[in-house]
């Protein structure tokens, strides 16, 4: 016999990061069997009848969903006194703060109280707009971490800052290093000569760890948003960024990362980049194109700095033998490859790599249209047949809930999915660490990933993006996804690669 | 160039504060903004409103006018000739509103004016000619005016004129009749309509001679001085009630009327604190009004209730009043009286909130805080609040506990919606029932939704785009 609570509250807001630390803290209490305290967005009341809860009427994106299952009444009572606790903290000390030193309510009166900088929105995509038009106006650059912003607001932010001689880095920014400080989800890189204009923020990082680990440091890294260079607008920030790196004193050398983009855009930035000073280094992950990896080589090169052997664990396997380090027994019937990615240009790097050997991979994000998957079919559960690749922090499945680098848990339950589907054989995973990740990913992705080794012999590779200074500590978490069975690479691309092997040996 | 490559990173963050504390993390310079969602029904109406190319010149144009205006006082006059006023005719607080559905101060006050205009022979018999139609209604702001409370100015009361010598142009307002039992907290017994016979007849020409001898009053600088003395200029006026006398008194005596009448008319000034509201809010007014008409200002112009109903204009958006049903003040009673007794929300006064005085001044005046058992702390507080929600910071008002800074002013619409904090507004408060007059003061907001539906306008009333404002900039 179990309690059940569920309500929609209106008028009660909480950001989703506060929320999901609510959530963990109510199904820590004792006795509760299932809890989700989240914004009542279309995804997360999607999420009730899966818990086996009934979604209450009348419940939209500005109403705070909780929902508790527990043994009994008395445990229903003492989870929903934590729900209340956890959420009143912050209620609380704004009532009595609100006669000392209050906390500015907008950019703009941060910016009267303070002066300008750089603006860092994170707030939901419906909402960004009013504040980086504030934060414009009160003369600070941009950063839109924030997705799920419409693309001619995005125009309209992009044009309002070109005459304000200002730059907006995003929406859909993830990634930015600025006076040496890494923002959103980032690395603290030492110093160096090396300038990076992104239009991806999982390809940024690819780049900044590798470059990290051979020794070259980065003197700035601008991130432009993941639409930037799309027709619609066109490469805006990008340019903007070019310049600015252009005429930084301490950049030898500018990377440009970006997904696949427009072809126009592309052949126009390059037309822009070869008329500035500073040489300019493309890493575009398009068919054709070199991956990132490749691209990072080339730049360590032409900074005469020697390329490293990236770094696997466990060590290196002899030469030619398709063989998992971790000792993995591949099923002999082929077998399906499934991605499941927190990083969206990483998903399109292992796309173009696997899909040059393997044939065609669907995905939420397809490299073309005809492979498309529903966005949220991969999510809530339907079974589909081949190769599938999935991008977790694909707008459509960040709404409402933080991005998978923080919240594993819609990629854990698909993992165990894959597991226990026997046309599975290898399962490609991202994990990235850094600034804004998740504390200790390996801690909640390693027991997932040795039940899924354990219940169908299913071989899990996994690219490891992470620099030395990180929080998670790279070798800590190295070690422990390779001790749950994982195989595991610094490098994307090899990882996609050892992914292919694995799937090829077996035929 | 940006100078984002130049200068120390500060970060100033919105949204999750996870990304905040990384940043704090490498020792970079953080603030973190308190952000939370908008006003419900504004979503999509903010996005047009703020790209509206029009806004951000409209609104400092709209701040500039209004700072820009000082107001004096230079006449004291009856209201028919001076207003055009008709016998039958009367003007009242707030936003538009019928006999039918007037509150009661606002039906004590009509009733009360109609006896004192010989209209009716009694209140009963006005209430039955209002109840025919045979009074013409129209909001005091409809002619430049405003009236505090119930704000009714019927032909033969007398008005302060204030005039901005630059630009010649004018407001009105009534004269303050001193608290408890009066007409504009719908009080109309025998002694009320007694008051109101001696001020039409003596107080009004003494104070017409006395100005006219002594020059034009500079209202702007006794309201710049009196916020440095504890006054914010609505629920508290003493000090600019006295420098007023000041000035006045002089020439009230050089008039050559008599010495009695002149004695009277300073014991009456004196002992009423809250003479001085009714030159703050014409002052107001005239600052406002300068501001208003600017297509694509977000900026209020007007708030104002009738005690039914809370009404604001916007510059972008004319004459078109938003309104909503009023909020009752919460507050301190006098005598017996309790939360039952009082009438929704009532006055014109709120123009002071509007230009940037009353709640908005509440640091400079702590006192005001007790009336709902607040602190001075607590004054502070909302002044500091109210700078989320203005344009600009008032250049003459400045308040010493906030190390002078100048009073928020100039209240955007866009700002209440992102924010959702509402205008604090210090007011008194009038019995519900007609004939009862004050029954307390307190302090109120507006319905918040005046603001959203103020906002729908702004977005309708947007031109439509010119093509080349979405056209793909050329590279440079």
């Amino acid at each position: 016999m179990s309690a059940e609570h569920v309500e929609a509250r209106p008028g009660a807001y909480a950001d989703s990061v506060t929320l999901m630390r609510v959530s963990a803290d109510v199904r820590q209490a004792d006795g509760v069997q299932a809890a989700l305290i989240a914004m009542a967005t279309e995804l997360n009341l999607g999420l009730l009848p899966e818990m086996g809860f009934r979604p209450p009427q009348d419940a939209g994106p500005n109403h705070l969903l909780v929902a508790v299952r527990a043994s009994d009444d008395a445990a229903l009572a003492g989870a929903l006194a934590v729900v209340d606790t956890a959420l009143s903290a912050r209620a609380l000390s704004a009532t009595l703060g609100a006669s000392l030193v209050q906390a500015p309510r907008t950019t703009g009166a941060a910016v009267r109280a303070g002066g300008p900088g750089l603006a860092l929105i994170s707030v939901p995509g419906r909402y960004a707009f009013a504040e980086a038009m504030d934060a414009l106006e009160a003369g600070c650059d941009v950063m839109i971490f924030s997705d799920n912003v419409p693309v001619e607001e995005e125009i309209m932010l992009k044009d309002f800052a070109a005459r304000r001689d200002l730059i907006v880095m995003g929406p859909d920014c993830g990634t930015a290093i600025v006076g040496g400080v890494g923002l959103g989800f980032s690395h603290t890189l030492a110093a160096g000569p090396v300038g990076i204009v992104a239009a991806s923020g999982t390809g940024a990082q690819q780049v900044l760890c590798l470059l990290d680990y051979a020794g070259a440091g980065v003197s700035a890294a601008l991130g432009v948003g993941g639409r930037d260079l799309s027709a619609a607008i066109g490469g805006r920030s990008a340019r903007a960024a070019l310049a600015l790196l252009d005429a930084n004193p301490g950049t030898e050398l500018i990377m440009v990362v970006s997904k696949p983009p427009a072809a126009e855009v592309a052949a126009g930035l390059r037309d822009f980049a070869a008329r500035l000073q500073t040489p300019v280094q493309f890493a575009l992950v398009a068919p054709g194109e070199p991956d990132l990896t490749a691209a990072t080589e080339t730049a360590i090169t032409a900074l005469g700095l020697p390329v490293p052997a990236w770094p696997r664990w466990p060590g290196e396997v002899p030469d030619g033998e398709v063989r998992s380090g971790a000792g993995h027994r591949v099923p002999q019937n082929g077998g399906a490859l499934r991605g499941l990615f927190a990083g969206g240009t990483l998903c399109d790097e292992a796309m173009v790599i696997a899909s040059d050997r393997l044939g065609p991979i669907r995905s939420n994000i397809p490299l073309r249209p005809e492979l498309s998957l529903a966005a949220r079919e991969p999510v809530l559960g339907a079974t589909v047949a081949g190769h599938v690749m999935i991008d977790f922090g694909d707008d459509e499945l960040t709404m409402g809930r933080a991005h998978p680098m923080i919240d594993q848990s819609l990629r854990l339950e698909r993992l165990a999915a894959e597991a226990a589907d026997p046309a599975v054989s290898v399962v490609l995973l991202d994990v990235v660490l850094g600034h804004g990740a998740h504390p200790d990913p390996a801690a909640e992705l390693g027991p997932a990933i040795a039940a899924a080794r354990a219940s169908g012999g299913v071989a899990v590779v996994v690219s490891l993006i992470g620099a030395a200074s990180d929080p998670q500590r790279l070798g800590r978490q190295a070690a422990a996804l390779q001790a749950a069975g994982a195989d595991v690479f610094a490098s994307n691309a090899a990882a996609a690669r050892f992914a292919c092997d694995l799937i090829e040996g077996a035929l | 160039m940006s100078e984002l490559l130049r200068r120390e990173p500060h970060i100033i963050s919105s949204g999750l504060s996870l990304l905040a504390e990384a940043a704090r993390e490498q020792a970079a310079r953080v603030t973190q903004v308190d952000w939370a969602p908008p006003m419900a029904g504004t979503e999509d109406v903010l996005v047009p409103v703020l790209s509206d190319q029009r806004r951000i010149a409209a609104n400092a144009l709209a701040v500039e006018r209004m700072l820009a205006v000082r107001a004096h006082l230079v006449d004291v006059a009856p209201a028919g000739p001076t207003l055009d006023l008709q016998p039958g005719e009367f003007l009242h607080a707030g936003p538009p509103v019928s006999w039918d559905r007037a509150a009661g101060p606002l039906r004590g006050a009509l009733m009360g004016a109609a006896v004192f205009e010989g209209l009716a022979g009694s209140p009963e018999a006005a209430a039955e000619l209002a109840g025919r139609g045979a009074f013409a209604l129209a909001p005091c702001h409809s002619r430049r005016a405003v009236g505090p409370m119930a704000g009714v100015i019927s032909p033969s009361m007398w008005l302060f004129v204030l005039e901005d010598p630059a630009t010649g142009q004018r407001t009105y307002c009534s004269l303050n009749e001193g608290l408890g039992k009066v007409l504009r907290y719908g009080a109309f017994s025998p002694d009320v309509l007694e008051r109101l016979g001696w001020m039409a007849a003596v107080l009004g020409p003494l104070l017409a001679a006395a100005v006219r001898r002594h020059g034009p009053v500079d209202v702007t600088a006794i309201l710049a001085q009196m916020v440095q003395m504890g006054d914010e200029g609505h629920n508290r006026n003493r000090t600019g009630t006295l420098m007023l006398l000041r000035d006045l008194l002089p020439s009230m005596v050089e008039s050559g009327i008599a010495s009695g009448d002149i004695a009277r008319a300073a014991a009456f000034i004196g002992g009423n604190d809250h003479f001085f509201l009714n030159l703050s809010m014409p002052a107001c007014k005239l600052a406002l009004d300068a501001a208003r008409d600017i297509p694509g200002a977000t900026m209020v112009v007007a708030m104002a209730r009738n005690g039914t109903d809370f009404g604001i204009q916007v510059s972008g958006t004319g004459d078109e009043w938003f309104t909503a049903p009023a909020l009752t003040p919460r507050g301190l009673f006098l005598g017996g009286y309790g939360p039952g007794d009082a009438s929704p929300d009532i006055g014109d006064s709120a123009i002071t909130e509007t230009a940037g005085l009353g709640g908005f001044a509440m640091a400079a005046a702590p006192a005001i805080a007790a009336l709902v058992g607040g602190t001075a702390a607590d004054a502070l507080g909302t002044t500091r609040r109210m700078y989320e929600i203005t344009l600009a910071e008032h250049p003459l008002y400045r308040v010493p506990a906030l190390e002078f800074r100048g009073t928020p002013a100039g209240i955007d619409v866009t700002l209440v919606a992102r924010t959702g904090i509402l205008p604090q507004i210090n007011t008194g408060m009038a019995g519900k029932v007609a004939g009862t007059g004050q029954v307390g003061a307190g302090l109120v907001t507006p319905p918040a939704a005046v603001f959203p539906a103020a906002l729908r306008s702004l977005a309708r009333s947007l031109p439509p785009l010119r093509p080349d404002e979405t056209a793909v900039s050329s590279s440079s």
